[in-house]
C-alpha cells in the first residue's frame, strides 16, 4: 500500500462504508482542530464517540468521553488518532485486541507512522496516514471548494444544500488520484528526509 | 469505471462549477452580495474560528469567486487558490505571508514593467529588500541567495520579450536555499505552462491578461502547489506561529497542504483588502472556459506573425521564442511546446522614430497597455511600460529604445499580417 498518494477511490470507499468513528485524542476544547473535525463528522451523520482519558466525565456535542477503546464496549467501523506519531502504535496495539477490531485505522493530518500501519495492515485493516477525514469528506464532496480549495473532482449534477445530519454523495469524477501530483511529490521528499 | 481522468479542456469548462444548490442554475451565478446571514451564533463563530466551510463576507470570500479559485487551482495542478483583485494584489498578498522588514525576495530581472515598480518602490517602503538576477544566467540566482532570502520570483515567460525561464533550474536553487519559488504564469497560462509541474510552490497570475482573455476584467490568482513545508526551521511565521485572532491555531498544521492558499485568504485577503468584484471573476470564469482554444489560436498567430516580421526588410530583430535559431527555441520546445505565447518584442531598423510611425500607422492593432487581449495590441515599451526605469534598466529587461512589443489577438492572421505589412512601408 503506497501511503504518500492515496487512490480517491480509496478515501471514498472508507468514508462511505464506515458508520461509527471513535477519535482518540478528542479535545473539548471547542478552537481544538480535534473538536470541529468532530463536530463536522457528527454534523454530517457519523456516529461519533471521543475517545481521551483526561475529559472522562465531560461530553463532546452530547457524546460522553471514554477513556480507552476498550470502554467503548461495542463494535466500531474506524478509529482517528488525533495524537502525534509517536504515539501511535499504543493506539493500534490497543485497537487490534479489540474484538471485532475496527476496519479502518486513520492518522490525523501530521501523523503517520509506517510500522503501525504494517501491523494494522497485516490484521486486514484499512489505513490512511496524514489526512484529515473533514478535509477528504469535504473535498470529496466538493463542501470545501467554498474555500477555494481544489476538490479534484467533478459534477454536472445540482449540488446538494447541506443540512444538519445530512450524508452528502462522494461520487463525483475524480481527475487525480491522491493528493495532487505535486504535493505527492513532495510528501514523498519530506518522509525520504525525515 | 476507467481509469482515464478528465483532460484539460473539460477541467477548464467543469473544475469548480456544479450547478447551483437552490436555483438549478446551469452557469455559475454572480453572488453579488457583500455578506452571508448565518444559521445561528455558533455557526457564525465556527466560520470566524475558520473551523467550518462557509461564507462570511466577501472580502473574505465569495461563491462565484470560490469557482473561479478551484477551477485556475484545478488547471494549475495545485491544492488550492486564492482570487483577488489584481496580478499586483496577487503579489503584495503572497509576499505579505512571507516577509518581514529586513528580509529579501530575489527576483528574476525580466519581470513585466508594473512589477519592477512595485518591487522597487512599493516592497521598499514595507522594508522588503530585493535583489535581482539574471534569468539568462542560473548562477546569478545562485549567488544572490542570502541568509534573508525569504523567496525567489520569476515569470515563466517573460514580459516583454517572451522569453523561457529555465524554470527547473531556479526550482533547484529555491529548494537548496530553503525558501519557496514563485512564478507569475500570466503570459503563458496553464495551457502552455504548468510551473507546479517543474518545481514551482506557488503560481500568481494577473487574471486580466489569457485567463479572462477578452481584455474586460481585472482580477489576480494565487494558487497553492501545497509543496513547501511552511514550519521548517520557523522561517514563515505567519503559517507556522499560533494566530491570535483566531484561537491559536497554526494555519499550516490545520489546513496542511492548502495552508498557504488559507493564509492568504484570511490573513492577507481579510487584512489588506484587495477582494474581486463576483461580476469579474465571473466574466474571467466565462474566459477560462475556452481558455485552450483561444491560447492556441494566439499561439498560431503569433508564430505566423514572428516568421512574416523576421522575413521584413524594416526589421532588425524579432525575440520570439518560437523561431528556430531564437535563443530560448530549445527552453520553449521544453517547457512550452504547444507554442511560446503572443507576447513578443522586434527591433525596427528605423530605430524610435520608426517604433512611433509604426504604432501611429497601424489599423487593427490597438495602442494600450495590456496583453492577453482577443484583439491583437501593440505598444512602445521604452516610453510606456517600462518609461519609468532607466535606460541601462530598459535594455536589461528587455526594453530598449528601438523595441516593440506585440500581444497578437485571435483574427485571422492573414489580416494581422497585413495590417503589419502597411504599417511597416507607409
Amino acid at each position: 500500500m503506497n501511503h504518500d498518494a492515496y487512490d480517491d477511490n480509496y478515501i471514498r470507499s472508507i468514508l462511505n462504508g464506515v458508520k461509527s468513528i471513535a477519535m482518540v485524542g478528542a479535545s473539548p476544547v471547542n478552537v481544538r482542530p480535534s473538536y470541529f473535525a468532530f463536530k463536522y463528522l457528527a454534523q454530517r451523520g457519523y456516529d461519533m464517540i471521543p475517545v481521551n482519558p483526561g475529559h472522562v466525565g465531560k461530553t463532546l456535542m452530547g457524546k460522553p468521553f471514554v477513556a480507552s477503546l476498550a470502554d467503548i464496549g461495542r463494535p466500531i467501523d474506524m478509529i482517528d488518532i488525533f495524537r502525534n506519531s509517536s504515539h501511535i502504535m499504543p493506539v493500534v496495539e490497543e485497537a487490534l485486541k479489540l474484538s471485532p477490531p475496527p476496519r479502518v485505522i486513520w492518522m490525523q493530518l501530521g501523523a503517520r507512522d509506517d510500522a503501525a500501519a504494517e501491523k494494522a495492515e497485516a490484521a486486514g485493516l484499512k489505513v490512511v496516514m496524514n489526512r484529515c477525514p473533514k478535509i477528504e469528506y469535504g473535498r470529496l464532496s466538493s463542501e470545501i471548494s467554498w474555500m477555494g480549495v481544489n476538490s479534484r473532482t467533478l459534477s454536472a449534477k445540482r449540488a446538494p444544500v447541506p443540512t444538519q445530519g445530512m450524508r452528502l454523495s462522494l461520487n463525483r469524477t475524480s481527475f487525480g488520484g491522491g493528493q495532487t501530483a505535486a504535493s505527492d511529490r513532495a510528501a514523498k521528499n519530506k518522509t525520504e528526509s525525515t | 469505471m476507467t481509469d482515464r481522468l478528465p483532460g484539460f479542456s473539460t477541467i477548464a469548462v467543469h473544475a469548480g462549477a456544479q450547478p447551483d444548490p437552490t436555483t438549478g442554475a446551469r452557469a455559475t451565478p454572480i453572488y453579488q452580495t457583500t455578506s452571508f446571514v448565518f444559521n445561528d451564533a455558533d455557526h457564525a463563530a465556527s466560520l470566524f474560528g475558520l473551523q467550518a466551510f462557509g461564507n462570511i463576507y466577501t472580502r473574505i470570500g465569495n461563491p462565484t469567486n470560490a469557482v473561479l479559485e478551484e477551477r485556475v487551482a484545478a488547471l494549475e495542478g495545485g491544492t488550492a487558490a486564492l482570487a483577488v483583485a489584481s496580478g499586483h494584489a496577487a503579489q503584495v498578498v503572497v509576499l505579505q505571508q512571507l516577509m518581514r522588514p529586513g528580509d529579501e525576495v530575489l527576483a528574476a530581472r525580466k519581470l513585466y514593467g508594473g512589477s519592477i515598480n512595485q518591487f522597487t518602490h512599493a516592497f521598499k517602503a514595507f522594508g522588503w529588500n530585493v535583489a535581482w538576477a539574471d534569468p539568462d544566467d542560473i548562477g546569478s540566482f545562485e549567488r544572490a541567495v542570502t541568509p534573508h532570502t525569504k523567496a525567489i520570483f520569476i515569470e515563466s515567460i517573460a514580459n516583454p520579450a517572451g522569453s523561457i525561464t529555465d524554470i527547473e533550474a531556479i526550482a533547484a536553487i529555491a529548494r537548496n536555499a530553503g525558501v519557496p519559488l514563485i512564478v507569475d504564469n500570466t503570459l503563458a497560462s496553464p495551457y502552455l505552462i504548468k510551473p507546479i509541474d517543474h518545481g514551482a510552490d506557488i503560481v500568481v497570475h494577473s487574471a486580466t491578461k489569457f485567463l479572462g482573455g477578452h481584455g474586460n476584467s481585472l482580477g489576480g490568482i494565487i494558487v497553492d502547489a501545497g509543496t513547501f513545508d511552511w514550519a521548517k526551521d520557523n522561517k514563515y511565521p505567519m503559517l507556522s506561529e499560533p494566530r491570535p485572532e483566531y484561537h491559536g491555531i497554526r494555519i499550516q498544521e490545520t489546513f496542511g497542504n492548502f495552508a498557504f492558499a488559507i493564509a492568504c485568504r484570511v490573513l492577507g485577503l481579510r487584512d489588506l483588502g484587495p477582494a474581486l468584484s463576483p461580476f469579474n471573476a465571473f466574466m474571467i470564469l466565462t474566459g477560462i472556459e475556452t481558455l485552450p482554444l483561444r491560447m492556441q489560436k494566439h499561439c498560431d498567430n503569433a508564430k505566423a506573425v514572428a516568421e512574416f516580421l523576421s522575413a521584413h526588410p524594416a526589421v532588425s530583430a524579432v525575440n520570439y521564442a518560437g523561431l528556430p535559431g531564437d535563443r530560448y527555441n530549445n527552453l520553449q520546445r521544453k517547457y512550452s511546446p504547444k507554442g511560446a505565447g503572443a507576447v513578443f518584442t522586434f527591433s525596427l531598423k528605423g530605430g524610435y522614430d520608426a517604433g512611433v510611425n509604426l504604432v501611429s500607422n497601424l489599423k487593427l492593432f490597438s495602442h494600450l497597455a495590456n496583453v492577453g487581449d482577443t484583439r491583437s495590441l501593440v505598444i512602445h515599451p521604452a516610453s510606456t511600460t517600462h518609461s519609468q526605469l532607466d535606460d541601462a534598466a530598459k535594455v536589461k529587461s528587455g526594453a530598449a529604445p528601438d523595441v516593440v512589443r506585440l500581444s497578437i489577438g485571435i483574427e485571422d492572421k492573414e489580416d494581422l499580417i497585413e495590417d503589419l505589412d502597411q504599417a511597416l512601408r507607409a
